[in-house]
């Protein structure tokens, strides 16, 4: 009798177990990531300018969101910074993992070197380059005091240019990660489709064109997907670089939430810019997660 | 009858204030700030001595970095959830929207008991002011509008400071054939807006100074005089060096310092500079003012806003604190240490270097004739929101080649109708 009491109390504490040591971290979660959501959707409904308020303004915020100029440079940068950052990121992470994959001496010490600028922030990246790229005493400097005077590399003072500045600093820091990425996808490939292919006599390239990177198709959703979702919230980069600069010509979606809700007490539009984030980041990401999920009710 | 009642009224209420500040109520004040840096701390730290001497605890609350915005953040925090400091730095418009949010103090009887409504220049004094009431002291005045030129530079080309902006361009081809930059410049926005907001002063002069960037008139703002000043302003642009963009205002004034380039135009926090590295005004450097801006003074100012205290003791230490700010002894301990001038307008300069008495000299001059201007560049002229717009506007035009005098004007033109 004592034992079957004991045993139900126990199934009971069984079931109740894990949805207590989830449940603090579901409620915070819940209130700190969903909660500000909808408060941020809600002030940007609102009249709000230095401090909350909650007087109900309709459409505009987004109104003036969308007739300020910065924010359409701000839109046009997200999408040069986007795609050459995740294409020339992923495209030149798969060429170096290839490279590593020849089977190669020192490889374990190559990869630490190229996985290096991952360790960094972008902080650091961005300082870094910000004097790499300064013409009056960086590359264009060194370049000229090696006797060509007339090399020029202002890409960083040029504001036509600036943006691309970003992009070369985000490469750099990510396409080593990106190679991991890679490289642990090629050591996955079973050797024996390849050695096949050989006795097929298909040549080296042709195997990597047809059969390799095909077969690598999961980890170029996943680098994408991670790309994406630095791409759209690159803000320190920016900020460490170019600071927005010159002017206002390399101004991202994120710096420009932080100058109008932080810096010119425009609490409305900020949170306007920041919704419209949240909405790019979920036309990325819901479809992406749809598809997973469906594949692993497929598989399971 | 009720005349003379409410005069009674209003000497038994100073009566009372007098009486509390002879008794030893000690009470905690709480000063949110983002002096951190050499001198500036030095100047907190006086006003700290100052209110321990009367009993008061002093609770410092410095907010470092991104030029007050982290500190603003921190406020915001702080007010939304009722727990306000009791003083906080910030200064021009934003005083009146901090006090149109509610919650600020009313130092009225500080203010009248110290007599500030005499001693404060009626520009500086309105900005202090909410419906009337003062709700903020002011600490210092800066000079915006000048120009610091290296003396050896100057002295090598043979030339003497520029009066007008044809004097200065002349001067400026004059460092270039010597191999001198001739303008040290820090591609910042601010420091863009900066030079811009010099230009307008001295091409349009401060009364049309007045009409276009704090009134934010429209006539103003499309009129030739700006398309002018456009023009000149753009000019300035081809004196600088390509290292420029995103360059920090004081490596722009090493530039100077070093004779690597000639002037700059930059407020009067660049002498701290020169100081630091040991030159003197006058035989190392010059300090003039800007172009064609002798007769006018674009000003910054730093206030402390006073909030709301529920604890009676805390109110009192409050009004100790207003009362210390406007002291004279403060003032010139503070100003001293900070590079800028005295708020007051009785202050004795002796103690001053030469360029922060032309500065108080001009500052009396201008506060009367009417030459006497907020910054626009500084947040002292436009709402932080019409100020942020124009000043895209203006560095856009700064930065990019492509955009034409008449492009930029009706740019800022539209930019200024931000609200």
């Amino acid at each position: 009798m004592a034992t079957q009491e004991h045993s139900v109390g126990q199934k009971r504490f069984d079931q109740w177990l894990p949805k207590l040591v989830v449940a603090p971290s579901f409620i915070l979660s819940l209130i700190f990531i969903y909660g500000f959501i909808i408060w941020n959707g809600y002030l940007s409904f609102s009249t709000s300018r230095m401090l909350p308020n909650y007087e109900w303004a309709g459409m505009v915020q987004y109104e003036s969101l969308w007739q300020n100029a910065r924010w359409w440079v701000a839109i046009k940068n997200l999408g040069i910074f986007g795609v050459l950052f995740i294409g020339i990121g992923t495209m030149l992470g798969l060429f170096l993992a290839i490279l590593l994959d020849q089977k190669i001496r020192v490889e374990g010490a190559l990869r630490s070197i190229y996985l290096y600028p991952m360790a960094l922030s972008f902080i650091v990246t961005g300082t870094a380059w910000k004097w790499i790229l300064n013409p009056s005493f960086g590359l264009e400097h060194l370049v000229q005091s090696w006797g060509f005077p007339n090399y020029t590399f202002d890409w960083l003072v040029n504001p036509e240019k600036a943006i691309y500045t970003v992009v070369i600093a985000g490469v750099w820091q990510s396409s080593g990660f990106v190679m991991a990425l890679f490289l642990a996808g090629l050591r996955g490939i079973d050797d024996s489709i390849i050695k096949a292919a050989q006795v097929d006599g298909a040549s080296l390239p042709r195997i990597y064109w047809r059969i390799i990177i095909p077969s690598l198709r999961p980890v170029f959703f996943s680098t994408i997907m991670i790309l994406a979702h630095l791409a759209i919230k690159s803000f320190d980069l920016v900020m460490a670089l170019t600071n927005r600069g010159p002017g206002y010509s390399t101004d991202m979606p994120a710096s420009f939430m932080y100058t109008m809700a932080f810096e010119r007490g425009q609490l409305g539009v900020g949170a306007a810019s920041s919704t419209m984030m949240l909405a790019m980041l979920a036309a990325i990401v819901v479809p992406y997660l749809y598809s997973e999920l469906r594949g692993y009710k497929k598989n399971g | 009858m009720s005349v003379k009642l409410s005069t009674m009224f209003k000497v038994l209420a100073v009566a009372g204030v007098t009486t509390l500040a002879g008794a030893a109520f000690a009470g905690e004040v709480e000063v949110l700030h983002w002096w951190t840096s050499g001198g500036e701390a030095k100047s907190v730290a006086e006003l700290k001595k100052m209110l321990q001497a009367k009993g008061h605890t002093w609770k410092d609350f410095a907010v470092a970095g991104g030029g007050g915005d982290n500190a603003m953040t921190v406020l915001k925090s702080r007010v939304v959830s009722g727990n306000p400091p009791a003083a906080a730095q910030i200064k021009g418009p934003a005083i009146q929207e901090w006090a149109a949010e509610g919650g600020v103090a009313d130092i009225s009887a500080v203010a009248k008991a110290n007599n500030w409504d005499k001693v404060l220049p009626p520009v500086v004094a309105s900005q202090m002011k909410y419906k009337g009431k003062y709700v903020a002291a002011p600490v210092n005045v800066h000079r915006v509008n000048w120009l610091w030129i290296n003396k050896a530079a100057l002295d090598k080309v043979g030339a003497k400071a520029p009066a007008n902006w044809d004097e200065f361009f002349k001067l400026a081809d004059k460092f270039k054939a010597a191999g001198i930059i001739p303008v040290a410049h820090g591609g910042q926005d601010w420091q863009d807006f900066t030079t811009f907001e010099a230009v307008v002063l001295g091409v349009g002069g401060a009364k049309f100074y007045n009409q276009a960037l704090v009134k934010l008139d429209q006539t103003a703002l499309k009129s030739p005089t700006m398309l002018k000043a456009l023009q000149t302003f753009k000019k300035i642009h081809t004196y600088t060096d390509k290292g420029a963009p995103g360059r920090d205002w004081n490596l722009a004034t090493a530039m100077v310092i070093q004779g690597k380039a000639g002037m700059q135009i930059m407020g009067d926090w660049a002498k701290g500079e020169f100081q630091a590295a040991g030159k003197k005004p006058g035989s190392d450097f010059v300090c003039a003012a800007t172009p064609g801006s002798a007769n006018a003074y674009t000003y910054n100012v730093d206030s402390f806003v006073m909030f709301q205290q529920k604890d009676p003791a805390n109110a009192k230490a409050q009004a100790d604190l207003a009362a210390s700010i406007l002291s004279p002894e403060f003032q010139q301990v503070f100003n001293l240490n900070k590079g800028s001038i005295p708020v007051r307008t009785d202050a004795k300069m002796d103690a001053f270097d030469d360029c922060a008495k032309q500065s108080n000299k001009d500052f009396l001059a201008t506060a009367k004739n009417g030459g006497l201007q907020p910054s626009i560049a500084h947040g002292m002229a436009v709402s932080p929101a019409a100020a942020g717009a124009i000043k895209d506007a203006v560095s856009n035009f700064w930065n990019t080649d492509s955009v034409t005098p008449q492009q930029a004007q009706a740019q800022i033109a539209q930019a200024a109708m931000t609200k």
